[in-house]
């Protein structure tokens, strides 16, 4: 009956066929280690932001005059409404922390390399999409930090010359932030940029599936396909699609089907982070003013400043860099340098070894300076700027963009260790 | 269907005019979508002057006055705080306020129409914060310099005319609206003799 329904189903939509294609016959390398946890945590925790989000628009009000009461209403009246809200703010700071280990991975065992660049591109398109979402998502409850977070962010674009002002006067759609302001991220936020987001997942998706996941040795799983038997590999138990295969020209090798072995293995990851989320969400759910800032329990004042504006955690890197700059302009594009170094990595890269196992000390060194160097940034972004902060902020800056200079320069004729002829 | 042959030049024209005149409709069509953006009538409305009555103004003090959602300054100045605008020239980024941030009836040292009367949007230069009025106890942040603003964001300061300290993040002086006294006690914020 079940097979005569899927077969009915199969001859009008290769659904099993592309069930195979992308998880049950999908060769994923046998070596996966805990770092590779952080891509299905993140889609997880974009399901939970979309059904949470959804959830929440039901009872939230997008006026200037509403919102913060209706916030309040969640938190109090709504049954239930504390436990969506606190999913969905801790979501947000859950989503930047599964992302930027998500990437930092990537740097480590050089997976944006050839051929995985459009992969990359398209991961950072997506951190570039989720840091618009969170920054119109923290000006919906309208509370203090919101409005100035806000005002401080959309000035940034006022310093484009010629065109600023008028530009940021049509973010605002007013001369100060004001409820029109407030309409329209909601209406970004809910609905323009999640569509975004979830088409720019799926094709990151398709183009990971096309050149096959990296791991951490960084040598390749598919080869071609020269007769040669290869001893102990564990693929040959397993039946792969004929895609990965293309016809017995390709052999695999140290790869085992995604499904079930890594559904099974991701779902440790998923106990493990819920185990942390459920946590924040229950006995820390304002992440001690880091996720959820104090001055935003205050409604939006537009005649009074909070003592120290600071943005949420996961901007505050970017941010450091904005005011270690003593020029607005030049803060403004070192801040968007920042991050576009980032997605030209795969050809500031130049080592034809990818992983950070089979790579210099040098290389080593300098993927800590810019550990170091990240969350330097993101600590003195949250600090209030005195000069001696100021100080750090523009020496770490400077450490963070010489790794991106550095590595350009030694990974043309770097000296590696010799790569293994099989996954360990 | 005939078997004619296909005129290659033919096609890539119709090719090429569908496509321009596609793309115009497509801009075309943009346009409401993206001017929907700008402020509507109403928030335009809402921008118009505010007066402000000063009567009750004592020495010293500041009143915020709201205008366009932002907050605008009136300070009466002592005389003991105009003497302090022309002492510091050298620590201040723009002392002459050679910057268009001001009306040409405020480009002078008080950067004001009145000496005493300071009319300012209470907007950092920087990024948009309201700076604190420090009314004293301002040496803190600068050197003899006993009253002045400063911006809990990033630390910019001003002196009592608005000009900003250089050596801090804020790239020029505090905005003045246009502005005119109606009458000895009442400002008109947003509009000057010039626009009325």
């Amino acid at each position: 009956m079940f097979k005569n329904f899927m077969s009915w189903i199969e001859y009008r939509m290769p659904f099993m066929e592309k069930m195979n294609l992308h998880v049950m016959q999908y060769p994923a390398p046998k070596n996966f280690n805990f770092w590779y946890f952080f891509g299905s945590l993140a889609m997880l925790v974009l399901v939970n932001q979309i059904l949470t989000g959804i959830w929440l628009t039901m009872n939230f009000v997008p006026s200037a005059e509403g919102a913060f009461a209706s916030v309040e209403y969640i938190m109090r009246d709504v049954e239930y409404g504390w436990l969506l809200r606190y999913m969905h703010s801790t979501g947000a700071s859950a989503f930047f922390v599964v992302v930027y280990l998500h990437m930092l991975r990537g740097m480590m065992y050089g997976s944006y390399q050839k051929p995985r660049e459009l992969l990359w591109i398209f991961g950072m398109l997506i951190f570039l999409v989720l840091m618009a979402e969170a920054f119109m998502g923290y000006l919906l409850p309208w509370g203090q930090m919101s409005f100035w977070g806000a005002q401080v962010i959309i000035s940034i674009f006022g310093v484009i010359p010629v065109i600023g002002d008028d530009l940021t006067l049509w973010i605002r759609g007013d001369y100060v932030i004001s409820g029109a302001t407030l309409n329209r991220f909601f209406a970004l936020h809910v609905i323009a940029l999640p569509l975004v987001l979830v088409v720019l997942v799926f094709l990151h998706i398709i183009a990971l599936h096309e050149v096959g996941s990296n791991n951490p040795d960084g040598i390749d799983v598919k080869r071609e396909n020269n007769g040669e038997k290869i001893e102990n590999n564990v693929s040959d138990k397993f039946t792969f699609h004929q895609y990965f295969t293309k016809g017995g020209k390709k052999i695999i090798v140290d790869a085992i089907p995604f499904h079930p072995y890594y559904t099974v293995k991701d779902i440790v990851g998923v106990v493990g982070f819920l185990f942390i989320f459920c946590f924040v969400i229950f006995f820390a759910p304002e992440g001690g003013g880091y996720f959820l800032e104090p001055p935003n329990f205050e409604p939006a004042n537009p005649m009074k400043t909070p003592d120290h504006i600071a943005p949420v955690w996961y901007f505050t890197p970017f941010y450091a860099i904005l005011r270690a700059v003593p020029d607005q302009l030049f803060g403004a594009i070192f801040m968007f340098l920042a991050i576009l170094f980032l997605a030209l990595l795969p050809w500031l890269d130049r080592c034809p070894v990818r992983s950070v196992r089979y790579r210099s000390t040098l290389h080593k060194a300098n993927l800590v300076n810019f550990c170091i160097s990240f969350v330097a940034l993101g600590v003195l972004g949250v600090l209030p700027a005195t000069p001696f902060y100021t100080l750090l902020a523009q020496i770490f800056s400077f450490t963070y963009f010489a790794y991106f200079g550095l590595l350009w320069f030694y990974s043309k004729n770097e000296k590696t260790k010799p790569l293994p002829v099989r996954l360990s | 269907m005939s078997n004619a042959p296909v005129d290659h030049g033919r096609r890539r024209f119709l090719t090429i005019a569908t496509s321009v005149v596609g793309g115009v409709g497509a801009i075309g069509a943009a346009v409401p979508f993206i001017a929907s953006w700008n402020p509507s009538e109403k928030a335009k409305q809402a921008g118009a002057a505010v007066t402000a009555d000063i009567s009750k103004l004592e020495d010293g003090q500041l009143i915020r006055v709201e205008w366009r959602g932002k907050p605008v300054w009136i300070v009466k100045r002592t005389p003991a705080m105009l003497e302090t605008l022309t002492n510091f020239d050298d620590k201040l980024r723009d002392p002459a306020s050679e910057d268009p941030q001001q009306p040409d009836y405020a480009k002078n040292t008080h950067r004001s129409k009145k000496p005493e009367i300071f009319v300012a949007v209470g907007i950092c230069t920087h990024l948009g914060c309201s700076p604190t009025y420090i009314m004293k106890d301002f040496e803190a942040q600068v050197e003899g310099m006993p009253s002045g603003f400063f911006c809990p964001c990033h630390g910019s300061t001003y002196d009592m005319a608005g000009r900003v300290f250089s050596g801090v993040p804020a790239p020029k002086n505090l905005m003045i609206p246009p502005y005119m006294f109606v009458d000895d006690t009442t400002i008109l914020i947003g509009e000057d003799e010039g626009t009325a």
